[in-house]
This record gives C-alpha cells, structure tokens and sequence, in this order.
C-alpha cells in the first residue's frame, strides 16, 4: 500500500478564486493510500517545495499528488522535489485543476467537485506508479555517413571538425556524389567543381574521417549510441594503400570501350579506371565486368606498367565491422529513367538528353570538352528545346513518373537555357514549362535574368511528341498562354528528368528500421519540428534522400544533420524516458503486431527458453522492446492481443483506475 | 453429402504414417453421439483403420489445434485442412503460432457439412443415431419407429451456405478437386439487413441474442484467432479480468471486446457461432468488422497470404475519419 | 443555475503533446466548458485502448471523446493514424450494436486549438446529454 501525500496548490487567487481548495484537501484525505493532505498557497515556491520535502520526511510518504497547474508547467519542478527529498520522481502525479478546472469553469460548487474527481483520479492511478529509473547507455563516439555526395560530404566534414571520427560509405570509386557531375551551380553560376573538390580533398585528408569508397554497408544492428554496423567493401582489384593514382594504367589499358557511367555513357573509358581527375580517393578500380585479364586470364598489362606494385588481380571483398554511435544517411538521388517516355523519342534518338547528360555536354570535362554539340554527329545544334516535369507532378501516370515536384529543374534548365545563350548566341531556346517555380534567394531573379536577358523562350504547354526527321527533330507542343499548337524543328532536345531516391535507400531502410513514404524518401522525425531526424533515434537524414533538394538546401540540411549527430556523440551516457513500453514475456504469443506497429523499430523478437510448469522447457518466440529506442507512444500496447505490452508510467491498470476513478 | 470418403483419408494418412513422413495425425473421432464428432490425434494405423471418422458432420476448425499439438512431438503432424481451415491456418503462420515444418497439410475439398440445429430443427429432439446415406442424412430420434430422410441442402449450415472460398491457400498435398473463391457468397447479407436497421431495432436485436450468453466461453475457446499464451479475460492487469461476469454489462464488454481483438485477424471460420449452445450468432459481430474494413480500407482477407499486414496494425494518411463512417453510409 | 438539469458525464482522453495542450490553452484563455467533462492524459491517442472507451461506460459515463494530433502532426508519427482506424471500427461496432453514435467522437484538436478544444467539448456535452442517460451500453443483456 502506497503512502500518498496530497498538496492543493492555490495559485493565489487562479486556483483557489473557484475551488474550494481546503475543502477538497479535506475530501482527498480519505482516499484510500492517503495518509497526508494539505494546502498552500503556491506549491511551486521555494516554501511549497519545502512543505512537501518536509512532510515526505515526516510521514514516509511513498507518492505525491500535487492538485495544481498543468503537469506541463511544473511537472519537472515537483519531480524534482521529490527526488530531492529521496523519492523516486516518477512516483508525482499531477491533478491539473488549474488549467482544467478553475480557469474554465466559474461555479465554485462545480470547480470544487471537479477538482475532488481529478484529485480522486490522480490518486487512484499513483496507486498503481512503481519507481522509475531511466536506463543509461554508453556511446560509441563515432559516427557513419552513408553516401559521399555533397551532403554526406559537408555531413562528415562538420562532424570531424567538432573532433569525432567519422566514416563515409560511398558505394562508387569515388566520392563526389551528382555535384561533380554538374557543370555550374545555380543562381551564382559558379563552376560546381571550384567549389566541390576542395572539399572532397578536405574530406581525403582530414584527420578524423575514412572513406570507404566502392564499399556498401550490409547489415546493421543495435540502436541509437550502439549501432553495430558490417561494411562490405568490394574488391576493386588495385591496393588502396599503394595505388598513386597515376593513371598510367589507363593509358596502357587495352579495353577501352567500357560506358564512362561518370559522363553518362556519352563516351568510353578504359576497363581500369579513376572515375574523374579529381577523384577522392585518387585510386584506380579494375572494373572485373570487361578487364581482360578478369575475364580471360591473358593481359594483365597494368600490372605490368604500374611502377608501384598496385594491382592484385585476386583482391577479395572485404567484411569490416565496425561500431557506431549515430548514422546519417545521404544517399541521395537519381534521374528516373526515360523508358516510360517514349514519346520524346529519347531511346530513338542521341540528341534527345536527360538534363543530366546536358550536364556533362556543357562541363569542360566532360566529353565534349564542354564545347556544346549533338552526339549524334558532332555538329553545333541551332535551335534547343527544353522539356520540364518529364515525369514529375505527373498526377494522372503515377505508374509512369512521379506525383511530386523534383523541384530542382526549373532552376537548372534556367541555368542551361541562359548558359547556351551565353556561349552560343546564334542559337534558339526554348523552355516548355507547366509552372516555373523559383523560390529561393536569388532565384526568381536568375530565372527573369534568363528570360529577360538572355531572350530564352519560355512557353506554358507541354510537348506532345518529339519525332526524328531527318536530322531534325520534330517538336510538338502547344502553347497554353496563346491558346496554339506549335511545331519546332529542334537539333536538340533536352528533358529535365524527374528525380527519385537511389535504388539502394529502400534496402537500407529496412536495415536501419528507418521509415520511408511511398515515393521511398526517408520520412523526417517530425516533418516541421524534426526534419534532420529519423523517427528511429540515431538515424539523421542529410540531402535529397529526404526529398528533392537543390545544393544550398542540401548542405543546409547536412550540417543541421551533423550538427545533431554532434549533440549525441559529445554525450557520454544517453538517458532514456523510463516510460517505455514493456512486454511481459510469459504472456506474449509471439504474434508480432507490436513491432509491426512500432514507429522506431524498438520492438525484436527473440527465441527464448521457457520453463513450464510440467518442468519441460520450451522455446517460445517473444517481443523485446529496447527501452533505448522506445518513445513511449503505447501503440503496441493496444494491437497486443494478449495484453502482454504494457507501457510504463501509462499502464493499462493505471489508466483504468483513472477511468474508475472519474466514473464513480 | 461428401465426395471425399473416409477411405480416402484413412489410406492417405496411414501411408504418410508407415513411410515416416508425418509421426501423428489428427484426424476425428466419433464423440459421445454420432454427430458429435471429436478432434482427436492418432499414432497408429490400428487406431485409424478402427476409429477414424469422416462424415458431414467434421466442420471443427483444425488449425487451432496444431498450436499446442506441434508442440510437444517429434516429426510432423499431418492436418486434413478443408479450404476455410486453410486461411485460420495461414493466419496463425502469420502470427508466428505454428511452425510449418511440423505440419503435413492434406488439403481435402469440402461440399458443405452439416449444421445439428438444422436437422433438429426438421426432426425434433431425441437423435440418438445419423447416418450419412447418398440420397440424405437418415436421422434416428427415439421418438421415431422409422428413421427420418433430411436432404443434405437442408442440413447444411449457414456458413457454408455462404461459402468465401472452395480454394486451399495453404497445402503440402490435396485430396479431391480444388475449388474457386467464391466472391458472390453474399456472406455480409445478414449484417447489412442489421446496419439497415434503426437504431432501436438494432439494440432489440442485439439485446435480444446477447442476452442468451452464459458466459461458458465455449466461442472463445474454439476461436482459431483466439490462442493468446494468457486470455486478458484471465489476466488480472488487463483490466478486463472476468471469469465468472460480475455484471450484466460484462457479457457485452466480453463480446466487444473479443470481437474487437480478433478484428482484421479473423477469417470468418464461423466456429464461434457453430460452438455456441445458446446459438447466439457470434459471426456477426466479427463480420461487422470485416464488412467495415473491406468498406474503409480495401478487401482484406485474413489468412489469404501469410505474412500480409493486418488492416490494424496498418493504416494510410488518407484514411475515413472515425466521424465519417456514419455519413459514408449514408445514415 | 436550474436544479435537475441532467449532466451528462463525459470521458475526455487527450494526448500529451497536442489536445491535452490544447486543453491547457483553453483554461489559459479562460475559455469555459462545461464541468462535466474530465480528462485524462495519455502519452498519445494511440494508446487509448477501446476497452477503456468501454470500461468508461461501464462505470457510467455518458460519452467518450478522443483527442489526438492532426493526421500528420503525431508527436509520435503515427500514432493517430492507428487510432483513427480502431476507433471507426470500434464506433461503428457500437452503432451496429444499437448504441448511440453521438456518444462516441474523435476529435484532432492541436497545441493550438484551445477555442477548437473548448467549442468541442460544449457541442459533445450538449449532444449527449439530448440523449440522456447511457442506459443501453448497461442493459443490452438484461431484456426487462
């Protein structure tokens, strides 16, 4: 039996102006676990404090129930109290008949009565509280990032630089991510390799970062602080340590027909190969899909060449396992493919290019030496059409293209229109648009600059058809705004490619028990409130994996990420909410609704043995929940069958008493 | 009348038990009367060639059993699953409640079987033996010199009347011919009758059949979705512990509440209402809720596929509100 | 103030982070309901288990309201999202069962809707207790 004592609070004249509060200390006193109750003008002053400290002393008062303001005010304070004198915090109950009592009702018969019940309700459910501890667990002082693009990239910079080890898994040779790829960055055109790479080289030589590039995270266990984390790092064929990243290999390579996937497949590269000049690490990769030796066993002419001793044709993939206190994911995205598109004739014909490709197409080092000409036969194109939402806001083709705004495209076809007007003024270009959407600093400003400016043709319609003639193409399109169809003998087209996360986030999801939307972009903590967090604790969510972001949005993001990783790693012990959901392993059937339900991933299942009472032993699988990782929202407790997840602090028994308590 | 024989199973499990593949099987007895047949596990082939029993009369539900049967025996036990078992069998997979590797599923087809309140209600009380003949059940009452023909069309219980699926979605093996689902059953036919009712009439209805309840928990029992290592009827922190109902209103809660818990987990097997003896219509109240979810949240059926996420424990952000269900019907 | 005036009793459970707050900003804008309304805190909407609903009738309660965060605004991301499926079920099992309809209600009041909170709490009083007293969910078994 508990030994409860009850304090009404006045609150001057805010409580007790409609409640009899000396009246309603007296009807409490006879509730049952009661042994003490009294009142006093303000509770949460020093001297109120002090009356209960004391009178736990004096009466070995096991629980307290301060009838006062809401438990969101000064909950903590009286927790705090009672700690102080000795008691367990969480055996407070707070009967809130401030905020809903006295200040909404004015009838002090009715306030009085009402505030007896919520007293009554109060104490009825502190009957049932048991001391509280909240678990502590170490962390691990190292973070992951996932994903060497610009935001895993400033994620990993930020982090090191506060003084923490950080790992960045990038799954490509190299890190550098869809920036390096780019040609300029939108509004200020500034070149995106002047601004990216000195980065990537801070990145290669800070003290507190690896990069295990051509590497992919395989499995990953544990919870926020303790994530246990495998690493596959793939053989590459070329010893890391050694490799000088000459590139005298590539220049003796005789396979030299293998798609550059860094240029899109707009040229070749050779079968050993460093993706771009400013590669990070700056190591060849034997690419075992079309290296001769790898699949003949007759060449190896790069070995040969290379002064260093570098390649090792039976390198084997290897397992790291490493430790990790928080992880970031930054995997970024990817253009959607143009498959479903085929009325742009983008499968028929070279000249029809992803945004992307245009990229490369323009970039100085890219395959044209950023001189622009048609890849189909290398002449200088005349007249360019540019093509918006292929495959975003795509509301009726969900099973084409995506309902959402990739919301990066009005502003990089923006740049290209105004870039080829720039460089090629004997050219006409047009922009097919459904809207322009440029918020964002400077962005409506660089989008008029284009129009006004540079004289780009901006139409409202979209394109129909695109249709190879000749070495035309023939654009259909119709124009909204002048209510006419219009036909242009265009020598390029270019789509701006909807954009979605890369292939690998949904797997990995799963792995980190990270939630994701339907189109598969990592759901936020809280989408205003929380937006770098996962709903999993230690997962925090860097770039466009999140959902379509520019570059300043992105880095944006990546240091509030790291920043938060930082806030976890310069703790040495995280402190839980005790008030965890708990399973009762002998009456749980193993069923699984609970983790099913669970927005954290903080419920397992294990096989467990169990004695029975016929003295045979039986193995039964049972719900776990990591007091670590649980929230306490108590939707598991309610899809339990069995009632065996109960959630502490808000037990099924307790809120009963309270529902018993009003109902009397 | 069944086209599968009870040759046809006594052969198949006796095989299955002398090659070793399965180490019991469960199968039915005869109980204390002809038509009250047992569920029962049997380990010889002696034991099967004297007491195995197949008739009209072996609608239990079989999957509940293999909960606790899989237990404690070594190898596996071979099942005879009609088609409705199949999806409760399902269900308890999905839940992680049978091992599969320890049971042996036979599918067997079904034509229907028979309903002992039907028959009584054409023949009267005092059956003291049924036999299961090709042209009817001939039924033997004390009262009668001459045994009494009932068609089998008129003994057939109401759940297989309104038959969901002649198709097993679970077996290792299959006795007779597969069949199809049956979309068109029109099982909800009797909860739409009620929803179209007033509110009066509903709570006339419902007082009226629940108030038949003595709590025996017969419904509970027998329910395959029902296999909770501890009942929170029997549970004292549930707050819902009640052996013996204190009150009246606890038979309501028990229901609900039941009801409730086995909600998008329920695949309409019908035993709780076939266990009943107050013949209270139980699958009405789990049929609500199968109506509704079908209605709020798209065709679901339990047990189809295991491992598919019950409408409970899932939800989209565009779902009804708890404030539209009313207005969706137009009420 | 009249002296038989029926008061029906009224079963509020509210999540910490929103409605409860909301119910806090309603006293912090004095803005009065009735006194028969009485809440109880739960860490969220998700973790109201329908048999409290039913055990709130059970000891004679006269209408039970729900209140949680905006689908989308969940303190715990979805949790609310799970109520609102239990509870339509639940409500329209109630219904099928003869039970009032307005005796039940989910309501999405936020941090921020303590007008919203109040105004609710005073149209599910009044619809109430134009019902009157809830006799049905005590008598279904007991046909007189």
């Amino acid at each position: 039996m508990q030994r409860i004592g009850v304090f009404v609070c006045w609150c001057g004249t805010n409580i007790a102006g409609t409640v009899d509060v000396k009246r309603v200390a007296e009807a409490l006193k006879n509730e049952p676990g009661v042994v003490y109750s009294d009142n006093y003008q303000y509770m949460c002053s020093q001297a109120g404090q002090d009356m209960i400290k004391n009178a736990i002393h004096e009466y070995k008062l096991t629980g307290v129930v301060v009838c006062s303001c809401s438990p969101r005010m000064h909950e903590t304070t009286f927790r705090k109290t009672a700690a102080a004198a000795g008691l367990n915090p969480y055996m407070v109950e707070i009967a809130n008949i401030r905020e809903q009592c006295s200040w909404v009702h004015k009838d002090m018969e009715a306030g009085t009565e009402k505030a007896i019940i919520l007293g009554r309700a109060a104490i009825a459910k502190l009957n049932l509280n048991t001391p509280l501890t909240a678990g502590e667990t170490p962390v691990t002082k190292r973070a992951l990032v996932i994903g060497g693009g610009i935001a895993g990239i400033q994620t990993a910079l930020d982090i090191a630089d506060a003084g923490f080890k950080v790992d960045i898994v990038e799954k490509k040779p190299t890190i550098g991510g869809k920036m390096a790829q780019l040609d300029k960055t939108f509004p200020t055109l500034d070149c995106a390799a002047c601004i990216l790479t000195p980065k990537m080289v801070d990145v290669g030589q800070h003290e507190n970062i690896r990069i295990f590039s051509y590497s992919e995270v395989t499995d990953v266990k544990g919870f926020v602080g303790n994530f246990d984390v495998t690493i596959k790092r793939k053989a590459r064929f070329v010893k890391e340590d050694v490799c000088t990243g000459c590139g005298l290999c590539m220049e003796k390579c005789p396979m030299k027909k293998v798609p550059n996937e860094f240029n899109l497949g707009l040229d070749n590269r050779t079968a050993i190969y460093i993706p771009f000049a400013q590669a990070v690490p700056k190591v060849a990769t034997i690419d075992p899909n079309y290296c001769i030796m790898k699949k003949t066993g007759k060449c190896g002419l790069c070995s040969t060449v290379c002064t260093v001793g570098a390649i090792d044709y039976n390198q084997q993939d290897e397992i790291i396992e490493e430790k990790y206190g928080a992880i970031v994911v930054a995997t970024g995205f990817n253009p959607i493919s143009m498959d479903k598109f085929d009325e742009y004739a983008y499968s028929q014909s070279k000249d029809v290019v992803t945004s992307l490709e245009f990229e490369r197409l323009m970039n100085a080092a890219g395959p044209t030496q950023g001189t622009l000409l048609r890849p189909s036969d290398g002449k200088h194109p005349h007249t360019l059409v540019f093509v918006q939402c292929v495959g975003s806001r795509c509301e009726a083709c969900a099973e084409k293209g995506k309902e959402y705004c990739s919301k990066i495209c009005c502003m990089y076809t923006a740049k290209h229109a105004m870039l080829v007007r720039d460089k090629y003024p004997d050219t006409e270009v047009y922009v097919f648009y459904i809207d322009v959407r440029t918020p964002g600093k400077n962005f409506d400003e660089f989008y008029r600059r284009a129009v006004e400016e540079y004289g780009v043709h901006y139409i409202k319609g979209m394109v129909g058809k695109v249709a190879p003639e000749g070495d035309k193409l023939m654009v259909q399109a119709s124009d909204l705004l002048d209510n006419k169809q219009l036909h242009i003998a265009a020598d390029m087209v270019i789509l701006a490619a909807a954009i979605e996360p890369d292939e690998s986030a949904r797997s990995l999801a799963t792995m980190l028990t990270a939630s994701m939307d339907t189109n598969d972009f990592f759901t936020e903590a809280h989408p205003k409130l929380r937006p770098v967090e996962s709903p999993t604790a230690g997962i925090y969510l860097s770039g466009a994996c999140q959902g379509p972001k520019d570059i300043p949005d992105t880095v944006a993001q990546a240091g509030a990420a790291a920043s938060k990783v930082i806030g976890l790693l310069v703790k040495d012990k995280l402190t839980g909410n005790p008030c965890v959901a708990e399973s009762n392993e002998l009456m749980c059937n193993g069923c699984s609704a609970c983790e099913k339900v669970c927005p954290y991933g903080a419920i397992t299942y294990v096989d467990k043995e169990f004695r029975m009472p016929d003295r045979t032993t039986r193995v039964r699988r049972v719900a776990q929940v990591n007091p670590a990782v649980c929230q306490g929202c108590g939707a598991c407790t309610v899809a339990c069958p069995s009632g065996a997840m109960d959630l502490k602090g808000f037990a099924t028994s307790q809120i009963m008493a309270e529902v018993d308590a009003i109902c009397k | 009348m069944q086209r599968i024989t009870r040759e046809m199973l006594t052969s198949k499990a006796i095989s299955l038990l002398n090659d070793g593949t399965v180490s019991a099987v469960l199968g039915w007895r005869e109980g204390e009367f002809s038509y009250d047949l047992t569920p029962s596990l049997f380990y010889t082939a002696e034991d099967i060639e004297q007491n195995f029993v197949f008739n009209d009369f072996c609608g239990a539900n079989f999957s509940k059993y293999l909960v606790t049967k899989t237990l404690g025996i070594e190898g596996k036990i071979l099942a005879f699953l009609k088609p409705c078992d199949t999806y409760s069998f399902n269900q308890l997979l999905t839940e992680h409640r049978i091992d599969r590797s320890k049971v042996y599923v036979v599918g067997i087809s079904c034509d229907g079987m028979a309903d002992i309140s039907k028959i009584r209600a054409i023949t009267g009380d005092g059956i003291s033996s049924i036999s299961c003949e090709p042209d009817g059940l001939k039924v033997q009452t004390i009262y009668d010199d001459e045994p009494k023909t009932v068609s089998y069309e008129d003994a057939m219980a109401e759940r297989c009347i309104c038959c969901k699926s002649k198709k097993h979605v679970c077996y290792d093996e299959l006795i007779g011919e597969e069949g199809e689902e049956n979309p068109d059953c029109n099982r909800f036919g009797k909860v739409a009758e009620l929803e179209a009712m007033t509110p009066d009439e509903r709570f006339a209805f419902w007082r009226g059949e629940l108030s038949r309840c003595i709590r025996c928990n017969a419904c509970r029992d027998v329910c395959p979705a029902c296999t909770c290592e501890k009942c929170v009827f029997n549970n004292p922190n549930s707050g819902a512990e009640n052996k013996a109902p204190a009150t009246s209103f606890e038979e309501q809660m028990f229901h609900i509440i039941r009801a409730f818990h086995v909600a998008g987990r329920c695949t309409d097997c019908g035993e709780c209402s076939r266990v009943c003896p107050q013949h209270i219509p139980l699958h009405l109240l789990n049929r609500k809720f199968i109506k509704d979810i079908n209605t709020f949240y798209g065709e679901y059926q339990a047990g189809k596929e295991v491992g598919s996420r019950a409408p409970l424990v899932d939800y989209t952000t565009g779902d009804l509100e708890p404030g539209q269900v009313f207005e969706r019907e137009g009420m | 103030m009249q002296v038989n005036e029926y008061k029906p009793l009224i079963v509020a459970f509210c999540c910490n982070w929103c409605s409860y707050a909301g119910a806090d900003l309603a006293g912090n804008n004095r803005l009065s309901y009735p006194d028969n309304v009485k809440i109880i805190r739960v860490p969220c909407s998700c973790r109201v288990n329908p048999m409290f609903v039913l055990r709130a009738f059970q000891r004679g309660a006269d209408g039970v309201i729900l209140c949680g965060c905006h689908p989308g605004d969940c303190h715990y991301t979805s949790g609310n999202y799970y109520t609102r499926r239990r509870m339509a079920l639940l409500f329209s099992m109630l219904d099928y069962l003869g039970i009032e309809r307005e005796r039940t209600r989910v309501e999405w009041c936020s941090a921020a809707e303590g007008a919203k909170f109040a105004q609710t709490m005073n149209e599910f009083t009044e619809a109430v207790a134009a019902l009157g007293e809830n006799k049905r969910l005590e008598d279904l078994r007991c046909k007189e």
